[in-house]
């Protein structure tokens, strides 16, 4: 079977129960995570997850230990996972103790706790590594992540675990979105800013412990922020950018686990990853508001619009028209003939600029506010800024229209 | 133990580790003033990719190919969490964890898929480091250190990085003054005539050479511990930027000898008889140290702050 009929088999389910369970898982864990991951993002405090899940590492390495030391295989999911709960939930509350305490900024404080906790747990695994259990413990693979040989109930653990934090965010999604925007609104509304931030924090541990065999601790904080970030090119309302982010979350974890099947020597971490920053850039580019490509194409369409408002005030002025770009529009739109010559048509199109620039002059004159005054770009025809009546007030001032380009 | 095995063995991973500690708390002290010290940590993230590729491109492990590309990644990183920031109006927090996470995804990737079994870049070597092994085969005791032959045979380690620590302490004499002035003020800088947005980009330019000096030694994610542990304990010592400099060089030397004996010889004592990772211990003090430092260090609270604050 080749790379791509691997792949396409995993995409259908139809790769092993397991790997269909941690398609599924994966696809959950990702809408939970993108969905999750925008409140964090809209509340500027995206990469406190990053602290959260590097301090995962010395759980793990100490539930293991423990777990060896009771007797234990050591290699157990569930207990793996608890360990690294616990010591995520003290790195959280560190990073939060330290900013709030010393005089130190949150990103010291985050990237303190993220290096020091990794730390320790680095060295947490090299003593596993020469305890007589250890050789074969494989705790390296929650660095990266990693699905491959994934035993079944590790993998409904999973499976079960994307389900419970989509479910959270479910439930949770009005309050954390008032808090996100507004936290003073929020309380005066009557609601627990502290309680809320804190069921955030406690729903980003969650999806990042559940992460932690599938994406690995290095990565999974891509997973909640690259989905948010993507999210916010294509809308602009909140629970828009909470659904476009889940289903791009969503996407990407199916599609990375899938892509991952195919490919077993490689972690499960990095693909997915990947996955949603291909989906990133795609929006980056393509994104119909925010995107690069709508933004050039704005810049194109407002610099031809200057071109040809002010080649037409050329016209009017009797002016000879000489820059290239203007003149390439002119002769486009018919307003002048090959030889430079303004057309019947330009020459009314000429008039009617450099009226509607008399009537800007005088209506700015008239209303010294902000609001029309501002409005004054030498690009929008005053037409769609005051009423037909405003307009008959300054064509008396102007007096009778005159034929444009001097001649009669 | 203090003896030929000593000088063998210990001598120049201390010394490797002190260095990068000094070379990578020097900029750090700059960029937790600047409130961007989570730049160190996505730096250490991108430091893998830009090895990678210079590898893919040159075949080998030369250490200017590799600073190069590493200096290049960073630079690449730099622009691309400016232009997620400026395009899609991202906050830089978020930019910055877009950025990062995918270049050292793709490195990862790009790390397994390639032929790297002839020399010793692997994913678990650029997250770890491998600090005890830049031992000094050569050495025959601490006369070794008059004897050219001997000399000769020190890692390459040592002289790049004593050469980066070098350059890092040069750099921030020449440019003191702009560069204080850019941390504290950076309107006022401006007025007076100091590029405040190139300072910065050379600031992180030259946080990018420290640390991929220090990857070597300790490894991508330690080096951020160098960036922020010590220059932060430094911060809540003293209010004078002078000071913290050299608070921060003291506490990154004390880290890097303390965390390097106690990976060394701490399991002896408790009678297990294999080390433990020596850039992990060493990332342990620094926090040790910075913990301290939180409690107890005479200007840990902000200035005007109540006592009793919550």
């Amino acid at each position: 079977m080749t790379m791509v009929d691997t792949f396409l088999t995993a995409l259908m389910l139809q790769a092993g129960y397991n790997a269909a369970l941690v398609a599924l898982g994966a696809g959950l864990l990702g809408i939970a995570a993108g969905a999750g991951g925008t409140f964090l993002f809209l509340r500027k405090r995206a990469l406190v997850s990053d602290a959260v899940a590097h301090a995962t590492l010395p759980g793990v390495g100490i539930a293991f230990i423990v777990m060896v030391l009771l007797g234990g295989d050591g290699r157990s999911l569930p207990g793996l996972l608890l360990g690294s709960a616990i010591s995520a939930t003290i790195g959280l509350l560190l990073v939060e103790w330290v900013a709030r305490r010393t005089r130190l900024a949150e990103d010291a404080a985050i990237g303190a706790v993220l290096s020091v906790f990794f730390g320790i747990g680095i060295v947490l695994l090299t003593v596993i590594q020469t305890m007589s259990r250890g050789k074969q413990a494989g705790l390296e693979s929650f660095l990266l992540g990693s699905t491959a040989g994934m035993l079944y109930q590790d993998a409904v653990v999973i499976a079960v675990g994307g389900g419970l934090a989509l479910l959270a965010v479910l439930l949770l999604r009005r309050p954390m979105t008032l808090v996100a925007f507004d936290p003073e609104y929020a309380a005066a509304r009557g609601l627990e800013v502290r309680l809320i931030d804190l069921a955030m924090m406690g729903l980003v541990l969650g999806v990042t412990v559940i992460g932690l065999k599938i994406v690995g601790l290095i990565l999974i904080v891509a997973m909640l922020i690259i989905p948010a970030v993507t999210a916010r090119f294509w809308t602009d309302r909140t629970e828009h950018v909470v659904l476009v982010a889940g289903a791009l979350g969503g996407v990407s974890g199916y599609l990375g686990a899938a892509l991952s099947a195919s490919a077993p020597g490689i972690p499960t971490g990095p693909i997915i990853v990947l996955v949603a920053f291909g989906l990133f850039l795609l929006s980056l580019f393509l994104a119909p508001k925010r995107g690069v490509l709508a933004a050039l194409l704005r810049h194109r369409r407002f610099q031809l619009r200057v071109h040809r408002r002010q080649g037409l005030l050329a016209l009017a002025h009797g002016e000879a028209v000489l820059d290239p770009l203007t003149i390439r529009v002119l002769r486009r739109d018919g307003m002048i003939r090959g030889d430079l010559v303004p057309t019947e048509a330009g020459r009314a199109r000429a008039a009617k600029a450099l009226r509607d620039e008399r009537r800007w002059e005088i209506a700015r004159k008239i209303h010294q506010d902000e609001a029309i005054h501002g409005r004054y770009d030498g690009l929008t025809p005053i037409e769609t800024v005051l009423t037909r009546d405003e307009i008959a007030e300054i064509d008396r001032r102007i007096g009778r229209p005159v034929v444009a380009g001097g001649a009669a | 133990m203090m003896g030929s095995a000593f000088v063998q063995l210990s001598l120049t991973p201390i010394l490797i580790g002190v260095l990068s500690a000094i070379a990578c708390a020097l900029p750090g002290n700059f960029l937790i003033l600047r409130r961007q010290a989570l730049i160190g940590d996505a730096i250490s993230h991108v430091v893998l990719p830009g090895i990678v590729v210079a590898f893919l491109i040159t075949g080998a492990t030369a250490s200017m190919s590799m600073l190069l590309g590493a200096a290049g990644a960073a630079v690449v990183a730099v622009l691309l969490i400016e232009a997620i920031k400026r395009l899609g109006r991202i906050e830089p927090g978020a930019a910055m964890g877009v950025a990062f996470t995918s270049m050292f995804a793709a490195g990862v990737l790009l790390l397994e898929q390639s032929d790297t079994s002839t020399v010793h870049l692997d994913v678990e070597h650029a997250l770890m480091g491998n600090l005890e092994s830049l031992i000094w085969f050569k050495a025959r005791g601490w006369e070794s250190l008059f004897d050219p032959a001997a000399l000769a045979g020190l890692p390459p380690e040592l002289p790049r990085i004593a050469a980066v620590a070098l350059l890092m302490v040069l750099l921030m004499l020449v440019f003191w003054r702009p560069l204080k002035l850019s941390t504290f003020d950076e309107g006022f800088a401006g007025t007076v005539g100091v590029p405040t947005g190139l300072m910065g980009f050379a600031l992180v330019v030259a946080a990018a050479v420290a640390a991929v000096a220090a990857f070597d030694a300790v490894g991508s994610i330690i080096v951020i511990a160098m960036f922020i542990c010590p220059p932060a304990a430094a911060r809540l010592m003293t209010n004078r930027l002078e000071v913290q400099i050299l608070w921060s060089v003291v506490f990154a030397s004390l880290s890097a000898v303390l965390g390097y004996v106690l990976a060394g010889y701490g399991p002896l004592w408790f009678g297990a008889d294999h080390a433990v990772s020596a850039a992990g211990m060493i990332a342990a003090v620094s926090g040790v140290i910075l913990a301290v430092a939180c409690v107890a260090a005479p200007h840990r609270t902000r200035l005007g702050a109540p006592k009793d604050a919550g």
